[in-house]
């Protein structure tokens, strides 16, 4: 069986820029896929592709496996919840909400009761009759969401729902959402720059870089198991340094790092030659410096709690990140590193 | 003194010229107008309320107005969509050019479609050439005729307004229609109208103010048709002061309705604010061609009187007589106007006039500024009802009261005798000014974060170089704008003027009226161009790229 929406080899251009180049997602019903990547990515031209405010250059968008590509915006009924919400500001609570609805042709006791539902699954009884400037930026962010709800759109797409709010409600209506979200079992796409929402937010994460897709998967996968350097950089924490592959086999490899050399598990699938190798904080673990280590200067340490982070300045000039206990050595001094046997990656060095 | 003690004196000595110069002249007007040398009477009151001319004028000036509103919206309003939504070659130049009528004085205007749509203009020969008719196709004169030079000069501030609105609006209101399934139609009426609403409220607003107190187009193309301000201006021509002065209280209280009533309908809507849409390039090939073609096309028929004006500053008099075009050309027009005294001394008149008035209104606004939005002195309010009222009062009875007020030399109640002296018309010009320099200044002054003012004093600048180096620079857009459009405004003025005048203040104006008059269509139209040069100059120099409002 196919699945509920493709989007297939999607490409647009802008002038000579490509926005959005080729890509391909399947996202099956009820799941919640995060469109994550920098500003530039076209995660946001890839979401107006879906909504209908863009027509492709090329490629094909499905819904249960028809095409929609050439349906305008005002027949596809795709849900949208946009960054600023564009709540119609003349109109109230309900009348925002039941805008959608209207368009369908709901009317009467019909339409109030839908409202009034929409209403209810943002917990916003009672605020019908209320002026829209009258809200909260998070009571605004949850009427968008009614509205976009209400007319029981087949796809709903969020852009940056969570960027106009600050900091401390953030976490909130995060949960918020993913509530309404589930109990509505609606197919979702979310655009956000901040992995911490994808993780959040996503049952699967797709990672944009300047138009193309890089990795798709779940949260967990991207972190294990990043496709290349860029998703190891962008999803999770890591520090990247130059190194050389001097053996790879099926079950490790040998890599040279400035005076060391390390054996690292897994297939690193590359031949041997000058390698990227990027490091996760938990990657590394303290020895104490000698021959053969590869060693460093504490520059720094930030404390977390039952943990601290150090930042580390290698002899060859490179900056490492370790996470260890707080007291596990001194800022300022002169310490060894080796492998701790996970979150570390080889990536080929063409491929930035 | 405490910085607020100073704020009440320089709010009081604001107060008090205010009260002088702009309501006292009005509150006599309307004493006058039901008193007569000999006593108290309503003679006059009834006369006019009996009076089929008077009613009639009054009719005219009313319906005259709401057509001039109807139909400067039909053209501006349509015409701001295509130039905010449809990308085409050409639309940054012509999107600002077809603004220009706008910022030219009405008077040169209304010569210029006489020029061009007069019935010996320069469209009647095309037509009566062609055709080889014996007499002129038409006549441009009576109600219709002063429609469409209402019409064509204020679809600017529906335009304007429209535009900048546009300009405002989040797109992603319109996109949030369409995802939630409304058509063109239904979000044109559903959300884009409505909340341009505010700014379609101003655009009638001042439309109709300006009709309703529009003098040039009645006097020159109205014929027998009267509206009040001519009835006026006629009125007491003939004589007739208390009449005069009953007419011009009754045209008042007409455009104080009119005020109150768009004022009260009026909503205070914002919307939200992103930015405004990008324009749609027309992807159809032909629909890009026609769509071009339109604009400029209207662009030319918008801009086309003032092309006849300047073409006919080029004409040597008497020259021109059958030809469907001028036969001759020459520079002599403006030679003469600047060589000879007697035809320079218009111009120099304006200018000094126009500079004064602007100068002293541009002081009055800063003072009001200060003290009322800096001090916050007491009366503040009054204080700007006071300098936006002249806007709401027709310039003819602004003139008519300033006549009345300073013909009578009585210093116990604060009248002197200004009639016949070089001071009247610039004291005119600077209270016709004042609304709009202290709506620039003010909200300038509004505009500016207090804690700017602190932080310079926090850094050890004294009250005299905060204000040198912080204040000023950051109001000087505001400055710059409202200087400029008041200057324009006294640079144009006919309204006043033609009542107020004497031969040694003669205006710009006045002189291309009289030129007109004489025959001498080269030198009218030659200081018509002057003036609508000196006007873009103004504005050139101090531009700013924000539509100002009037």
């Amino acid at each position: 069986m196919t699945a509920f929406l493709q989007l297939d080899r999607l490409t647009r251009r802008f002038g000579s820029v490509v926005a959005v180049d080729g890509v391909s997602l399947s996202i099956e019903r009820a799941e919640i896929l995060a469109l994550l990547g920098p500003s530039g990515s076209g995660k946001t031209t890839t979401l107006r592709l879906l909504a209908g405010f863009e027509s492709p250059d090329a490629g094909r968008i499905l819904v249960e496996g028809q095409e929609v590509t050439g349906i305008p915006a005002v027949g596809r009924r795709f849900g949208m919840v946009f960054q600023h919400y564009a709540l119609f500001p003349h109109l109230d609570v309900g009348q925002n909400i039941a805008f959608g609805l209207e368009s369908l042709g709901v009317r009467g006791g019909d339409l109030h009761g839908r409202v009034e539902a929409a209403l209810a699954l943002v917990d916003l009884v009672g605020f019908e009759r209320r002026r829209v400037a009258d809200l909260s930026g998070g009571q605004q962010q949850r009427v968008a969401l009614a509205r976009a709800l209400a007319p029981e759109p087949r796809v709903l797409l969020l852009d940056e729902p969570l960027s106009n709010l600050d900091p401390t409600l953030r976490e909130r209506t995060r949960r918020e959402i993913r509530a309404v979200v589930r109990r509505v079992g609606i197919t979702t796409i979310i655009v956000t720059h901040e992995q911490e929402e994808a993780f959040d937010l996503g049952d699967r994460i797709a990672v944009l870089r300047a138009g193309r897709l890089v990795q798709a998967g779940t949260p967990d996968e991207l972190y294990r198991a990043p496709a290349t350097e860029f998703v190891a950089g962008f999803v999770g924490r890591s520090c990247a340094l130059a190194a050389e592959l001097l053996e790879a086999g099926d079950e490790g490899a040998r890599v040279r790092v400035e005076g060391a050399v390390w054996r690292l598990s897994g297939a690193p699938g590359l031949a041997p030659g000058a390698v990227r190798l990027t490091i996760r904080p938990e990657g590394l673990r303290f020895v104490t410096p000698a021959p053969g280590t590869l060693t460093a200067k504490v520059t720094d340490r930030r404390f977390a709690g039952a943990q601290a982070h150090f930042t580390l300045a290698t002899d060859g000039g490179a900056t490492l990140e370790v996470t260890a206990e707080p007291e596990a050595v001194p800022l300022g001094a002169r310490v060894g590193v080796e492998p701790t046997g996970r979150g570390i990656h080889l990536f080929s060095p063409e491929v930035a | 003194m405490t910085s607020v003690r100073r704020g009440t004196v320089l709010g009081g000595i604001l107060l008090v010229l205010l009260v002088w110069l702009v309501a006292y002249p009005l509150g006599l007007v309307l004493l006058e107008s039901v008193h007569v040398p000999g006593g108290w009477t309503l003679r006059y009151v009834f006369r006019f309320l009996a009076g089929s001319n008077e009613w009639q004028a009054l009719w005219n000036s009313v319906w005259t107005s709401v057509a001039s509103v109807v139909l400067a919206a039909l053209i501006g309003v349509p015409l701001a969509f295509v130039f905010s939504r449809l990308e085409f070659p050409g639309r940054g130049l012509l999107g600002s050019l077809i603004a220009l009528p706008a910022v030219l004085p009405p008077l040169v205007g209304v010569v210029a479609f006489l020029f061009l749509f007069g019935e010996t203009g320069f469209a009647a020969r095309l037509v009566q050439s062609v055709l080889r008719l014996d007499n002129p196709p038409w006549r441009l004169e009576g109600a219709w005729a002063i429609l469409l030079v209402h019409a064509y000069s204020m679809y600017v501030y529906f335009y304007l307004f429209t535009r900048a609105a546009l300009a405002r609006l989040d797109p992603s209101l319109a996109e949030a229609a369409a995802a939630l399934g409304a058509g063109r139609w239904r979000t044109l009426t559903r959300v884009t109208l409505p909340l341009l609403r505010p700014a379609l409220t101003g655009g009638a607003l001042l439309t109709f103010m300006t009709a309703l107190a529009s003098f040039s187009a009645p006097y020159i193309f109205g014929g027998g048709f009267r509206v009040m301000t001519t009835q006026i201006v006629a009125t007491r021509l003939n004589g007739d002061y208390t009449a005069a002065m009953v007419q011009t209280a009754a045209l008042t209280l007409v455009a104080l309705a009119g005020l109150w009533l768009v004022q009260r309908g009026e909503m205070t809507g914002s919307t939200g604010g992103a930015k405004g849409a990008a324009p749609t390039p027309i992807v159809h090939r032909g629909g890009r061609v026609a769509a071009t073609a339109l604009a400029w096309c209207l662009a030319i028929v918008l801009l086309l009187p003032h092309a006849t004006l300047l073409l006919l500053s080029f004409v040597p008099v008497g020259t021109w007589t059958v030809e469907a075009f001028p036969p001759a050309y020459t520079l002599h027009n403006y030679l003469a106007l600047l060589s000879e005294p007697e035809r320079l001394r218009p111009l120099v008149n304006s200018l000094w006039m126009a500079g004064a008035a602007t100068a002293a209104a541009m002081a009055m606004a800063l003072g009001a500024g200060v003290a009322v939005v800096r001090r916050r002195s007491p009366g503040g309010g009054m204080i700007e009802s006071l300098l936006a009222l002249p806007w709401a009062v027709p310039g003819t009875v602004f003139a008519i009261a300033l006549a009345t007020t300073f013909s009578v030399r009585s210093p116990w109640t604060a009248r002197a005798v200004l009639v016949g002296t070089l001071w009247l018309l610039p004291l005119a010009y600077f209270i016709r000014n004042l609304p709009i320099t202290s709506r620039s200044v003010l909200a300038g002054f509004r505009g500016l974060d207090p804690s700017l003012e602190e932080a310079a004093s926090s850094l050890g600048a004294g009250r005299w170089r905060t204000l040198r180096r912080g204040t000023l620079p950051l109001l000087r857009p505001a400055l710059a704008a409202g200087a400029s459009l008041a200057f324009v405004t006294a640079l144009g003025d006919f309204v006043t003027s033609i009542v107020l005048y004497t031969y040694d203040t003669r205006p710009m104006s006045l002189e291309i009226l009289s030129s007109l008059r004489d025959g001498d269509v080269g030198v009218a139209a030659s200081y018509g161009v002057l003036l609508m040069a000196l006007s873009a100059l103004a504005f050139g120099l101090t531009a700013d790229r924000s539509p100002e409002s009037r």
